[in-house]
């Protein structure tokens, strides 16, 4: 372990402990016993995912390994072993997935297990991050520094991973199982999982404080997206284990086995009518409390959770030192960034700042520069990664920003808009999924590079929509959150089989989420100008200081007051946007990001990359 | 200390005369160390002139790799041994500043021409310095020796050997470039070890145990018949080369003209287009 720099940042995390190393050869030796011919290729598949390694796009000798971070927690020496992991065995750069998870693309299949190995000796794992397991549990990355959040609820998000987390309950569902967390109302994806979780407080009749959670169950993105249910007022904290028990356990027993299709939990809820879930939920609490052994109970273990370092104080800054013009007159680079990149946090001098990658990829060196610059800087020592694809390093004082600033830059990490349209949300795609049909993960990273070129995050109207990418209907791309969403497909034009995307608006994450309505169908590579195109519509529609999303909301409900009024005005100022010329005239029109030949869809078999 | 036994040298002969140390595959700093002191090895320096000029481990010699890439025939490597003060059996440890990818293609080309005794320092220069250890600036030369031609053909590949080594069980053709590379096109029925998964941190080979697993994980059978190639000269290939030498396999070669003869050869190449993988890579 490397010492910090700075003398006043707390000793580090402890080992989290996740991974395990007799899996990693129990792994090893089922690769042997497949390659073999011993283990019939559904059992290894099966197998195979739930410790995290899928198969990669028309080439199953190639795995996408997925690293699970409960919370989002990501420690220096974690971000360094995943540096050398992904040079060794990898393409020597490291991808940040929608769910917090990092993912690792293109290791051979026979590699696995080492990668597993390198992951247990910094506590990570890869165990139940794909499969029919409860995924990743996600938790707001402003979770303990959000000025809103009545307690953070990072603990109770990694007490329920440990809990699940090989637990026999959940080995075997109909279908994957995502949990949630947020820290307050604004921020987090608690209406579009299985389980999401806002953590809330009551007084109770002896004027006590109870902590406690809103509770929605069966929201969910993917080809049909549904918003999650709000269970109950309030859920205490000691009823929130056996909810989620009781949760997990309906959804193991009446969800759909046979429709792959259909099986997730939200299509049960759905099928059964929220009233009756809602009644056997609760009905299934009761009985979980009853039945559940304390011995049981005793395994979700808050407190061990919790993090009892002293985090020291930070000098009292009142505003950002971009606007102590001595600080920056000098670094306009330097106030973009702080302005697009970095927010205050709860604790006084303490800020929050943000990595803006490229549709979550940063490579090896750039880990270790990123792992070199928590150590120094963030009194918390550690990151968190963020589901827009992206790094948040907190607790970083404020007048140490510029030097972390610096140290981003000389490595290309320190780009401007992570908080702000420009940062673009894209799914792998072709790069690397089964199932994709188009480059959804090049083409965020298209649109981030012009958005930045033209400044677009600058412009504060702008900073609350987002626009996100999905190469497929599947939603890993969150398109359906998205102020603009987009999925792929594949639509014949002017006779020729293009690469296209279905847009959709209006989407929104956070306790008030919605999902996205569908406008149109955009050929791939008019994708960028028709964002463009939404853009300039805007800036001469808005009225006032109504900012992109809440424009693009009000077209949404067909109740925009300008000359655009609803989603067929829109249509008809994008038609000739999205018009090609004949394929004859412009042929690269045809083709998607990343190729220079005749589009083709291509797909296999989905293990669902979701 | 690691790594002291095995290797390609013969087992020591006693003799009369002062016995020549038989270095292992991988030699580590304090061995080489107590050597210098000894004055019983010649260290050979592949990074650049103006580098050796600079600074260079104590006693060593400059050869850098270019010499030997447009001296190529085994009888120039024998002349160039010779210029050098080399001897028949001199202990021989090659260093570079390049993961050591760039002494493993020198010292395999003295072994290929017959020298041995000749071993990859565990370390590039770099990290000898990192560890503080002794350097010096004066350049050396050493009275000029004799050294007799024995070409080792049994670790060397050319394109003709590969063609019909792939389809001959029991031989393995492993390309050692990096996955993008390598699956953007490689020679057919190639098996991808990049050269990026046999160094360490601070060592330019993983320990013996270490590769062993990681080749017995991917079901090689220890008694194969590897051939290793790269994409140009046959640097990093030479580097894979060792590793599998490390790991205990006994009979590798190397394709030292590798993938870029290959092609420029018009020979059959495996391509795989059905992924946009590139758009995965942050630079
Ligand atoms: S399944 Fe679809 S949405 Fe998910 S990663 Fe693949 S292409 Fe993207």
């Amino acid at each position: 372990m490397k010492k910090s720099k700075v003398t006043s940042v707390s000793p580090p995390k402890p080992n989290p402990k996740w991974g395990r190393e007799e899996e990693t050869e129990i792994f090893a030796k089922r690769v042997k016993l497949f390659r073999q011919g011993k283990i019939s290729e559904d059992d290894f598949r099966r197998f195979r995912l739930q410790h995290g390694a899928y198969g990669s796009r028309l080439h199953m000798d190639y795995s996408m390994v997925r690293i699970k971070f409960p919370a989002g927690e990501i420690t220096a020496d974690q971000l360094d072993k995943i540096a050398s992991l992904s040079e060794s065995f990898s393409i020597g750069s490291a991808h940040v997935s929608t769910r917090q998870n990092i993912q690792l693309h293109w290791v051979q299949l026979e590699d696995v297990s080492e990668v597993m190995r390198g992951l247990v000796e910094v506590g990570l794992t890869t165990r139940e991050s794909c499969g029919n397991s409860v995924r990743n549990v996600m938790c707001s990355h402003f979770s303990g520094v959000c000025p809103n959040e009545v307690f953070d609820a990072t603990p109770y998000s990694k007490a329920i991973a440990r809990f699940f987390m090989r637990n026999p309950m959940c080995q075997n569902l109909p279908r994957k199982f995502k949990i949630n967390f947020s820290c307050c109302d604004q921020h987090g994806l608690v209406k579009v999982a299985d389980i999401g979780l806002v953590p809330a407080v009551k007084t109770s009749e002896d004027g006590q404080t109870i902590r406690g959670f809103k509770i929605y169950l069966g929201g969910g993105l993917g080809a049909a997206s549904f918003i999650g249910h709000l269970l109950e007022e309030f859920t205490p904290e000691d009823r929130m284990l056996s909810t989620c028990m009781a949760t997990v356990r309906l959804f193991d027993r009446h969800g759909n086995r046979e429709n792959m299709a259909r099986n997730r939990m939200r299509y049960l809820v759905h099928e059964m009518g929220w009233e009756k879930f809602q009644k056997m939920a609760l009905k299934e609490r009761s009985i979980v409390e009853m039945t559940t052994s304390y011995s049981t109970a005793r395994m979700f273990d808050v407190k061990a959770e919790e993090d009892t370092r002293q985090l020291p104080k930070a000098t009292r800054i009142a505003k950002l030192p971009m606007l102590n013009e001595s600080v920056t007159k000098d670094s306009p680079a330097f106030e973009r960034w702080l302005h697009t990149n970095v927010v205050a946090q709860r604790q006084e001098g303490y800020f929050t700042l943000f990595i803006t990658l490229g549709a979550g990829d940063i490579t090896a060196s750039q880990l270790r520069v990123l792992a070199s610059a928590i150590r120094d800087y963030s009194a918390e020592g550690v990151a968190r990664n963020t589901p827009h694809q992206n790094f948040a390093v907190r607790y970083v004082r404020g007048t140490e920003l510029r030097d972390f600033y610096e140290k981003l830059a000389s490595v290309g990490l320190a780009n401007p808009g992570a908080l702000t349209i420009a940062s673009a949300v894209g799914c792998s795609g072709t790069t690397s999924c089964n199932l994709a049909i188009t480059n959804s993960h090049r083409l965020a990273k298209e649109v981030q590079r012009r958005f930045l070129e033209l400044g677009l995050d600058t412009d504060d109207l702008l900073r609350d929509s987002t626009v996100k990418i999905s190469g497929c209907p599947n939603s890993c791309g969150q398109h359906e959150i998205a102020t603009v969403g987009f999925f792929g497909g594949a639509t014949r034009m002017n006779n020729s089989m293009t690469p296209t995307y279905t847009m959709l608006f209006a989407g929104s994450a956070g306790e008030q989420g919605q999902l996205g309505k569908v406008v149109t169908r955009v050929p791939a590579k008019r994708v960028v100008d028709t964002v463009l195109k939404i853009i300039e519509i805007y800036r001469q529609e808005k009225s006032g200081n109504e900012t992109m999303h809440q424009w693009i909301t009000a077209v949404a409900k067909g109740k925009a007051t300008g000359t655009i009024k609803d989603l067929e005005d829109m249509k008809g100022a994008l038609a000739q946007v999205i018009q090609l010329p004949s394929p004859e005239q412009d042929p690269d029109a045809y083709m998607d990001y990343g190729s220079d030949s005749r589009f083709i869809a291509k797909t296999a078999r989905g293990e669902c990359a979701a | 200390m690691r790594r002291l036994t095995g290797g390609v040298a013969k087992k020591k002969k006693p003799s009369a005369k002062a016995v020549e140390f038989q270095l292992p595959i991988i030699c580590d700093a304090d061995t080489l160390r107590s050597l210098v002191r000894k004055k019983a090895v010649r260290v050979v320096d592949v990074r650049k002139a103006d580098d050796y000029t600079n600074e260079h481990i104590p006693t060593a010699v400059s050869l850098p790799l270019a010499r030997i890439l447009e001296n190529d025939a085994p009888d120039k490597v024998v002349e160039i041994l010779c210029e050098l003060g080399i001897s028949d059996r001199m202990p021989v440890v090659v260093y570079d500043d390049t993961f050591g990818a760039l002494a493993a293609r020198v010292a395999w080309t003295f072994q290929y021409v017959g020298h041995a005794n000749t071993a990859l320092l565990e370390m590039t220069f770099k990290q000898w310095k990192e560890l503080g250890m002794e350097t010096e600036k004066r350049p050396n030369k050493y009275p000029r020796a004799s050294h007799s031609l024995a070409v080792n053909s049994n670790i060397h590949a050319d394109a003709k050997y590969v063609e019909s080594a792939k389809s001959e069980p029991g031989k393995l053709l492993v390309d050692s470039r990096e996955r993008l590379n390598f699956l953007t096109e490689h020679i057919p029925g190639a098996k991808n070890i990049p050269y990026t998964m046999v160094g360490a941190n601070g060592s330019i080979l993983r320990r013996a145990e270490e590769l062993k697993r990681m080749i017995e994980n991917r079901g090689i059978q220890n008694d194969s018949e590897i051939i290793t190639y790269c994409g140009s000269v046959g640097t990093l290939s030479g580097l894979t080369y060792y590793a599998l030498k490390l790991a205990g396999f006994q009979n590798v070669k190397l394709y030292p003209k590798s993938f870029k003869e290959w092609k420029s050869l018009g020979k059959p190449k495996e391509e795989f287009k059905d992924a946009n993988y590139w758009d995965l890579s942050a630079e």
